[in-house]
């Protein structure tokens, strides 16, 4: 593989990161996200603000970011996930707009000139560069699997699921609303932030606009290609997504009405998404009477 | 004090302009409970119908129906193919799906108009007045005749015909209304002619009004309507006016007076934090 197939392929890991933790917001909780590129942009700033200013490494920091970036999404989310699905769409829009212009607008975070300088991530004294950069993506999205897989098979994630299905039934039966939403509220923006964090060491540069509301759509979109609420749903809706402009590159011009085409028509006859419940490629996959999540 | 009321002038113009917009998504919200996000490209497809006619027949008289007509069978399109099918799924759904419309269609006027900016050219038939020194241009004259009467045109319709109380009657219960006799997939269909015929004025006028016409003039719209339409109380009429009205307002001043390092777009989705966590029910909303 050359250089430029590992930065494509990159890109996609890290987006594919960013989509299992909305995954796991949309997907598993049910509850409608479209202000995730925020958590990803909120991931990105803390890691390139505690590398540069605060002279942390890469690794030192990373926890830091996860935390920080989690911690965010616990205090943005207290007061919208009390919201209707409407008012909650609504307000992740907002909560997107908002954090974007806060970054764009206050000097401490670079305003808009964005961060540079960020440090490359160092491995037992060698940078990490190329191929390698493309494992650590890889190694970090197997464990944002790992976990998600670990969530649906917990007590946590059933208590989502019923949440998702009905939620007056669920919570008669005394699972807390807010409590398990809040929880995968939580778990998805820490997500988010872990990705922000590799794509602010990958690019060593960033800026507001990386992380305006178009992002958020776009990974909306590739959770909703792949499937929502599939284990591998999102990976798959990362990939294609991420390959498709390069696959059609003689059609650059129409990339965005080839990205919002696919959307329109997926959404439209095949809401559940490639790998969802009921669909043409599961069919295919799935033997008779398996009922594995994914 | 006379730069204070050529602000306000202006805020109140953008707030009629908002208003017009919001109510269509309002309308729309009323009756399927769907954020119509693609409103926006609805409304900006009529700058772009009511500039092209307008360049080949030069009167604004025919640019403005020709406009009205196209949105309203765009509308009824997006209606139609989109959100009628979708709706049994969750809100979200029909959501994304509008999104996704809103973006082609953006795309589409990009590649059909031009990624540049169109000037709107049209000369009013009257000129601006001039009151102790406070100037009012003909374009911000023309906003607040043609808004007054589209918002009187419309409080007509929706309070006192019979098509107003077949809409009523089915965003409160679609399928109690159709056991009364009313047609709601028409009732339906027509709410989607109003608000986009509407939108189509908006898109004439403010292109007039900016001399601009662009493919992404629908973007700032398209997401700050929707944060009106929570603030106004959903589905709420006269909500949706104050709430406009006010964020016009509020936004021009807030430019001219204060030095907050925040930029204008964002201030809609502020107000409508607060608004949430003081009064979830919106500014008017009932229940």
């Amino acid at each position: 593989m050359n250089d430029y197939s590992i930065t494509i392929l990159t890109f996609i890991a890290i987006q594919a990161i960013v989509a299992c933790g909305l995954n796991v917001i949309v997907g598993y909780a049910g509850q409608i996200s479209l202000g995730h590129a925020a958590f990803f942009g909120i991931g990105a700033y803390s890691s390139a603000l505690l590398t540069t200013k605060a002279g942390l490494t890469f690794w030192a920091a990373l926890p830091l970011v996860i935390l920080i970036t989690g911690s965010i999404g616990l205090v943005l989310g207290m007061p919208s996930l009390r919201l209707r699905e409407d008012f909650l769409a609504v307000t992740t829009i907002g909560i997107n707009f908002i954090v974007e212009s806060v970054f764009l607008y206050v000097p401490f975070f670079g305003g808009a000139l964005g961060l540079g300088g960020i440090p490359s991530i160092t491995f037992l004294g060698t940078r990490l560069r190329g191929p390698n950069f493309l494992y650590l993506c890889l190694v970090l999205l197997g464990l944002v699997l790992l976990i998600s897989r670990r969530f649906t098979k917990s007590w946590a994630g059933l208590a989502c699921f019923a949440l998702r299905e009905e939620e007056t039934a669920a919570s008669s039966m005394g699972v807390s609303p807010i409590r398990f939403k809040l929880l995968a509220f939580v778990l998805g923006t820490a997500m988010a932030g872990m990705g922000g964090a590799l794509y602010a060491h990958l690019m060593r540069f960033i800026s507001a606009t990386d992380f305006g509301f178009p992002l958020s759509i776009t990974l909306m979109s590739m959770v909703v290609l792949g499937g929502i609420g599939t284990l591998w749903g999102p990976v798959l809706g990362a990939l294609i997504l991420g390959v498709l402009p390069e696959v059609f590159r003689p059609l650059i011009d129409y990339r965005m009405l080839l990205n919002a085409a696919i959307l329109l028509l997926m959404i439209r006859f095949q809401p559940a998404g490639l790998l969802g419940e009921g669909s043409f490629l599961r069919g295919l996959f799935q033997r008779k009477g398996g009922t594995s999540n994914g | 004090m006379q730069l204070f009321i050529e602000q306000l002038l202006n805020g109140v113009a953008m707030g009629a302009i908002y208003s017009l917009i919001t109510l269509g998504l309002a309308l729309v919200y009323g009756i399927l409970r769907i954020l119509h996000v693609a409103h926006a490209a609805v409304y900006t497809a009529g700058a772009y119908v009511g500039l092209y006619v307008f360049t080949l027949s030069g009167s604004l008289l025919l640019a403005v129906p020709a406009a009205m007509a196209v949105c309203a069978a765009l509308g009824v399109a997006v209606e139609r193919f989109v959100y009628t099918p979708l709706l049994r799924f969750p809100p979200f759904v029909p959501l994304i799906g509008s999104i996704a419309v809103f973006l082609a269609m953006e795309e589409v006027f990009r590649i059909v108009g031009g990624p540049y900016i169109l000037s709107f050219p049209a000369e009013l038939p009257f000129s601006g007045i001039t009151i102790r020194g406070v100037v009012v241009s003909p374009a911000i004259l023309s906003i607040y005749a043609v808004s007054a009467a589209v918002l009187l045109i419309l409080w007509f319709i929706v309070t006192k015909t019979g098509l107003g109380l077949a809409m009523r009657a089915t965003s409160q219960d679609r399928d109690i209304a159709g056991t009364m006799g009313i047609n709601a997939s028409f009732t339906i269909s027509m709410t989607f002619v109003l608000g986009s015929a509407v939108a189509a004025i908006a898109g004439i006028l403010v292109g007039i009004y900016y001399n601009q016409v662009y493919p992404t003039m629908g973007a700032v719209p398209a997401y700050k309507c929707l944060a009106l339409i929570v603030v106004g109380g959903l589905g709420s009429l006269p909500g949706a006016v104050l709430a406009s009205l006010l964020l016009g307002v509020g936004e021009t001043l807030l430019i001219g007076y204060a030095n907050i390092p925040l930029p204008r777009d964002s201030l809609a989705f502020i107000a409508m934090i607060a608004v949430l966590l003081w009064r979830p029910q919106g500014l008017l909303g009932g229940k």
